[in-house]
């Protein structure tokens, strides 16, 4: 590790978080019709951070350094706009923004750190306005909300790096002509608006647990960030619903299971092989808790469903104790109420561990949404390890070999190319 | 509603750091109730340096700007209802806090369609 890389590590994680929040604040002053202006000054902060801290190093409050340079930018805009109609300030929180008079006072009581968590929530759910559609929401959530880059997007998506740029750019098309408010939503639209946030903050947790980086599997920092933006939901009395709290809990097992999964070299550790010892019991717990918080109200959500899968694998003594008949049922409860060809993925795998792989091969020739699976690299290392288990080791060879040029990943290539070397032993 | 001028002179006073800023703080305060009323309109302080154009033979001169006092150190415009309740307005200006200051408030005439 070279000597900047502390430096590095830090400043990605801060530039994530603090990015966001100022892209939240920003759009607020300017108006989503300006998210491009919003993203463009955190953009200039940033840069100008890093050039400024290279020679003099980081600052005391690195934050505070950051909402400074970003609010002298926002109000440099101003001025130079001065007479031109673009930005609305009519409403009075923003209209001493015109004034030389108020200009600072009021820049700075827009950035207040107490408002920042509603201003970040309105920003999720104008995201997810129901104009735009799923994948559109989802991918600006992950780009202005999470600080992703698109080639990060385009791979959680399972889809191209320019689909994702267009995605963007039809986002910010449709704040341009509709001017869309931030709010958060009334009572009779918060519930499908919360699912559309749910579902992006999901997404966000998985790209962290599964790292789209080749170099580093785990990214912790990105799972973090999801539960962040997770909380903030249960943390306003609007959106606290139940499935809000079944994700948080989900998203609790997952990580309490996170430092178990890489050997100390990066590579992945397979459940049955991972040393449940070192599974965050702390993590655990909080994750019951929860679990309980979110058994209210009238609806199992997928959320809901997936939290007691990953509750099973966290109970379970060891992997040989895992109650598979449970998880398959929770599986086949799951492909019920929601259509994703993961899931239905996932369900073969507890099929296989019930049934053994010949029945497994079966279903997974008639799977649902086969034509998407096949260019997802978990289709094929399934099929392999099903081929594997029925000691076919040509076929299996294959399927790995076909996994690993779908694979982005180092991590997952080289635990691939293990289970080719282990075919051969 | 008719529109009012608020003119700023005077008031210019030396003020520490910390007395300053509570003093933007006030203008702030002032200025935001306006806001929030839906009665400002737009405010600006005025530089210092300027010129006069003066006359059919546009003669230009640097001043005479007086004394700080009589100088027009900004504006203001508002909404409200009548000359006097605009006075009511001037009178939360902070500029006022100074004895030297002056707030003249001038009906803007309304343009007859």
């Amino acid at each position: 590790m070279s000597s900047t890389e502390p430096v590095k590590q830090l400043t990605d994680h801060l530039f994530r978080n603090e990015a966001k929040k100022m892209v939240a604040v920003l759009t607020k002053i300017f108006g989503t019709e300006n998210l491009q202006t919003a993203e463009d000054v955190v953009q200039d902060t940033l840069l100008h951070a890093m050039q400024v801290w290279k020679f003099k190093g980081i600052p005391d409050n690195p934050s505070a350094w950051l909402f400074r340079v970003a609010k002298n930018k926002a109000i440099d805009i101003i001025r130079r706009n001065k007479h031109s109609v673009q930005f609305d300030f009519s409403d009075s929180e923003k209209i001493l923004l015109t004034s030389e008079y108020t200009v600072n006072s009021a820049m700075e009581n827009l950035w207040k750190e107490e408002l920042i968590k509603d201003d970040l929530l309105r920003m999720m759910f104008a995201c997810c306005h129901p104009q735009i559609s799923e994948e559109n929401q989802e991918t600006l959530i992950l780009k202005t909300l999470c600080g992703f880059s698109t080639i990060e997007i385009a791979k959680a998506f399972l889809t191209s790096e320019e689909t994702i740029s267009k995605r963007l750019y039809r986002t910010k098309e449709f704040f341009r002509e509709h001017k869309i408010k931030l709010l958060i939503p009334s009572i009779d639209q918060i519930k499908n608006r919360t699912d559309a946030v749910l579902n992006s903050i999901y997404l966000l947790f998985n790209e962290g647990y599964n790292s789209t980086n080749s170099e580093e599997l785990i990214r912790k920092d990105v799972m973090e960030e999801a539960m962040m933006l997770c909380k903030l939901l249960t943390q306003n009395k609007h959106t606290q619903l139940p499935e809000v709290y079944a994700l948080m809990a989900l998203m609790y097992f997952h990580s309490a299971r996170s430092d178990s999964r890489l050997t100390a070299d990066g590579e992945i550790i397979l459940l049955p092989m991972q040393d449940r010892k070192k599974w965050d019991d702390g993590m655990i717990e909080k994750g019951n808790e929860y679990m309980g918080r979110a058994a209210f109200g009238d609806v199992i959500s997928s959320y809901h469903l997936q939290a007691a899968i990953a509750y099973e694998h966290c109970s379970a003594q060891n992997f040989k104790e895992t109650n598979w008949e449970r998880i398959l049922n929770y599986y086949e409860w799951l492909c019920n109420i929601s259509d994703s060809p993961v899931n239905e993925l996932n369900k073969i795998v507890a099929f296989m561990e019930v049934h053994g792989p010949e029945k497994a091969l079966t279903e997974l020739e008639i799977i649902k949404g086969k034509k998407k699976l096949e260019s997802y690299y978990l289709y094929h290392s399934l099929l392999g390890e099903i081929y594997s288990r029925l000691h076919n080791i040509a076929k299996a060879k294959i399927c790995f070999e076909s996994a690993i040029k779908l694979t982005h990943s180092e991590t997952e290539r080289k635990m691939l190319k293990n289970k080719i070397l282990a075919l051969l032993n | 509603m008719k529109e009012y001028l608020f003119l700023f002179r005077g008031g210019d006073m030396p003020l520490s750091p910390e007395e300053s800023q509570a003093h933007m703080q006030r203008w702030m305060q002032w200025m935001g109730d306006l806001g929030k009323q839906g009665k400002f309109v737009g405010a600006q302080p005025l530089n210092k340096t300027g010129k006069q154009v003066i006359g059919n033979k546009k003669m230009v001169t640097d001043g005479p700007f007086m004394e700080g006092k009589e100088m027009v150190g900004g504006y203001l415009i508002c909404k409200a209802g009548s000359l006097d309740e605009a006075v009511e307005i001037s009178k939360g200006c902070p500029l006022l806090e100074f004895e030297s200051g002056i707030v003249e408030v001038r009906e803007i005439q309304e343009l007859k369609m």
